[in-house]
């Protein structure tokens, strides 16, 4: 027994300050936060006690994903995701295929794509909202305007504006903030591929494609997967950008994380609580598949 | 991270995330930091720190804040004043914070609040003091008008003190913009049909007709449209219940507010008020309806009123006040009572309104200032609050809780945006109400 506990003690020791905190700040409050969201507090009275409030089960989350409002939400994210995520991936991989080549300048190219990303997306969501201003014609500005000097002027559009596809305007400004980082996992990716198994591919006789097809880009998969769990959590999780470029009472760019934020300003806690745990689910269905495997790859 | 991309070791799986993840914090550098106060070291009776919270961080409310301040250093020299003031959103980033500071029960000494319904729920949560005896001690009950006097009380009790008044139903035009499209700048309006004519001659000239910003400034357009449509009482039973939501003379209102909208300018829902007022000032658009503080925007651009730039009530809701006041409270479990009481002494006394509001350029809410003290446009804002039937304003929180203006607010913007058409709209207005 004293032995055992020689052996756990003292990283148990060193590993519990962490623990507590993450175990309380973490899971407890997620805890709270769902227990919150199966209670039917929607009004200031009720969060400080003064009302009555009751436990309700699951009527909150029936009746947010029963509502056109919400439902309205989900479909914007699903569209605000499906194009950060294809845009980042895309222009990333392209940056890190072109820099992977000798290149001359390529520390001062590495450095250009990665610099958005010091950014933060508050200050670059006011330049973005200038650049996408939706007026056209005579009252053009921004984007639409660049687009009538250079004579492109058919592609003058409303930008965010549009009520349906209007989010995935605001994907780009993110796919320009991210796209660094995504060319910095798939260079790092392309370096680690040694030398030696493209030259013996070479000596094969492989063509450049099927050299990538076939040796490169199944080295690239985890970096790939990685890339896509890290931009897919992040585009789940957007506010700031949004918040910056639009406001939060703007129909055409609502999210969910812009719900739970107008749900709390209106001390309807319930309803908040309730979209944080489906965002939570919603993530964690991103991620989870991704970790089991991985442990699964870890432990083979 | 430059040898990061160099080595040429296989990434495995995880190690690409642990690599992935450990460079990340870059990329969420956002703008965060909360302002934590202690609020009063010392609350013996008589002295400490007074923490005043307000959103008045910038521009003339700043200035306005400033001149108070001045007041109450020379009424109460033995209270400390300590400016708890959070900037952005129009108030919305002061208001997430005060919420979280009541909730966990660190209230400042005295917060400022939009007088009315949207004091509901700090009263209904018992997070404010019912200060009715204040107004006896101070002896202002009677300098207060019984209009909004009556708009304040809950209950029979009253909450809050009044610190400035603003009119919401305004006008706003540029009159060379009138004249080059043939229109006469001093031609009265009577209703909101008879505005169409004259928003048609503008848009003839490939002018904005009317300007307009995000959804709020929306919210604002459409309760003046509903003033002007429904008529002082018709609007006021919009909030008792005694006016239904679904009626035909509502539809009415809303299909004038949706053909009011055909008049705007398309990059709305990312201006705010500023910018559609300046569209005014830089002669981009003949018309803006917001409310008074505009006035502060034309005069600091050094804008002559009547030549430069004309106002007159929304078409329509003329003789009406569409009011909105911004008052003081006091919290339960504040630090310094006694000083937040003597702050309110101060934002109550005819000094501190004067000074105050000459420097906001909003009017006082108290009846026994000397118009000579304000500027030409007060002066009218003045007289007219002296007289006009007074009406709560939806869009800055004097008609309704927070929860039914954000549920009007996103019902609002969903219709303008296109997305619902106009029954569905009138009906999401009365299940918002219903809140």
């Amino acid at each position: 027994m004293p032995r055992q506990i020689r052996q756990w003690g003292p990283p148990l020791l060193l590993i519990s300050p962490s623990l507590i905190i993450v175990g309380v700040f973490v899971y407890g409050l997620i805890a709270i936060n769902v227990k919150t969201s199966m209670t039917d507090v929607h009004k200031a009275a009720q969060a400080t006690g003064r009302a009555p409030s009751h436990f309700v089960w699951f009527e909150n989350f029936a009746t947010l994903l029963g509502s056109d409002a919400f439902q309205h939400s989900l479909k914007n994210l699903l569209l605000f995701t499906a194009v950060f995520l294809v845009g980042t991936m895309v222009m990333g991989f392209l940056w890190a295929w072109l820099l992977d080549r000798p290149a001359r300048g390529e520390g001062i190219f590495r450095s250009v794509y990665l610099f958005p990303m010091a950014v933060s997306f508050i200050a670059s969501g006011v330049v973005w909202r200038w650049l996408l201003n939706s007026n056209q014609g005579e009252m053009a500005s921004g984007l639409n305007r660049l687009f009538q000097i250079v004579g492109l002027g058919f592609l003058q559009n409303n930008w965010w504006n549009n009520v349906n596809v209007g989010i995935a305007a605001i994907a780009l400004p993110a796919i320009w903030q991210l796209s660094g980082y995504v060319m910095a996992l798939f260079l790092a990716g392309f370096r680690g591929i040694p030398e030696e198994l493209r030259e013996a591919g070479r000596i094969d006789g492989a063509s450049e494609w099927k050299l990538y097809r076939y040796v490169l880009f199944p080295q690239l998969s985890p970096v790939a997967l990685a890339a896509v769990i890290i931009i897919g959590h992040m585009s789940l999780k957007t506010f700031d950008l949004i918040m910056s470029i639009s406001k939060p009472a703007n129909y055409q760019t609502k999210v969910p994380a812009i719900d739970m934020y107008v749900f709390k300003s209106s001390f309807n806690y319930a309803d908040s609580a309730a979209v944080g745990v489906i965002l939570l689910v919603i993530v964690a269905v991103l991620i989870v598949p991704y970790l089991v495997r991985t442990a699964r790859t870890e432990k083979n | 991270m430059p040898d990061m991309l160099r080595t040429r070791k296989r990434a495995g799986p995880i190690a690409a995330l642990i690599v992935a993840l450990a460079t990340l914090p870059l990329a969420l550098a956002a703008c965060g930091g909360g302002t934590s106060s202690d609020g009063a070291s010392s609350s013996a009776k008589g002295g400490g720190d007074v923490e005043v919270f307000t959103w008045w961080a910038a521009g003339s409310e700043k200035l306005g804040l400033d001149a108070l301040v001045g007041v109450f250093k020379t009424q109460h020299p033995e209270y400390k004043f300590v400016n708890g003031a959070v900037a952005g959103g129009a108030g919305s980033a002061a208001k997430d914070l005060l919420q979280s500071r009541l909730q966990a029960k660190d209230p400042p000494d005295t917060f400022q609040a939009h007088a009315g319904k949207e004091l509901t729920d700090y009263i209904d949560a018992g997070q404010i003091e019912d200060i009715s005896a204040l107004y006896d001690q101070f002896k202002i009950r009677d300098v207060f008008p019984a209009d909004l006097l009556k708009l304040l009380t809950v209950d029979g009790k009253i909450y809050s003190v009044p610190s400035d008044i603003h009119r919401a139903n305004m006008v706003w035009a540029n009159p060379s913009v009138l004249t080059a499209a043939g229109l006469d700048p001093k031609a009265k309006y009577d209703t909101i049909e008879a505005w169409f004519p004259a928003l048609d001659a503008v848009k003839a000239k490939g002018k904005t007709a009317l300007s307009v910003a995000t959804t709020w400034t929306q919210v604002n357009l459409l309760e003046t449209v509903l003033i002007s449509d429904l008529g002082t009482d018709g609007y006021i039973g919009l909030w008792d219940g005694s006016t239904d939501w679904k009626g035909a003379d509502v539809t009415k209102a809303l299909e004038d507010f949706k053909k009011l909208m055909s008049y705007t300018n398309k990059d709305r829902d990312g201006l705010d008020w500023p910018e559609a007022t300046q569209m005014i000032i830089d002669g981009k658009a003949a018309f803006n309806v917001m409310g008074d503080w505009a006035v502060a925007a034309f005069e600091e651009q050094k804008q002559v009123a009547g030549k430069d730039f004309i106002y007159f009530p929304v078409p329509g809701t003329d003789g009406t006040f569409d009011f909105l006041a911004d008052s003081f409270t006091l919290p339960v479990g504040a630090k310094n009572p006694d000083g937040a009481k003597a702050w309110l002494e101060t934002v109550s006394s005819l000094e501190g309104q004067t000074a105050f509001n000459k420097a906001k350029g909003s009017i006082p809410a108290r009846t026994d200032a000397n118009p000579a003290d304000f500027s030409v446009y007060q002066q009218t804002a003045i007289t007219s609050f002296g007289k006009d039937t007074i009406v709560p304003s939806l869009a800055h929180g004097a008609a309704s809780s927070i929860a039914v203006l954000n549920a009007i607010a996103d019902a609002t913007s969903k219709f303008t945006t296109g997305a619902s058409d106009l029954k569905t709209y009138q009906s999401e207005l009365a299940a918002a109400v219903a809140l």
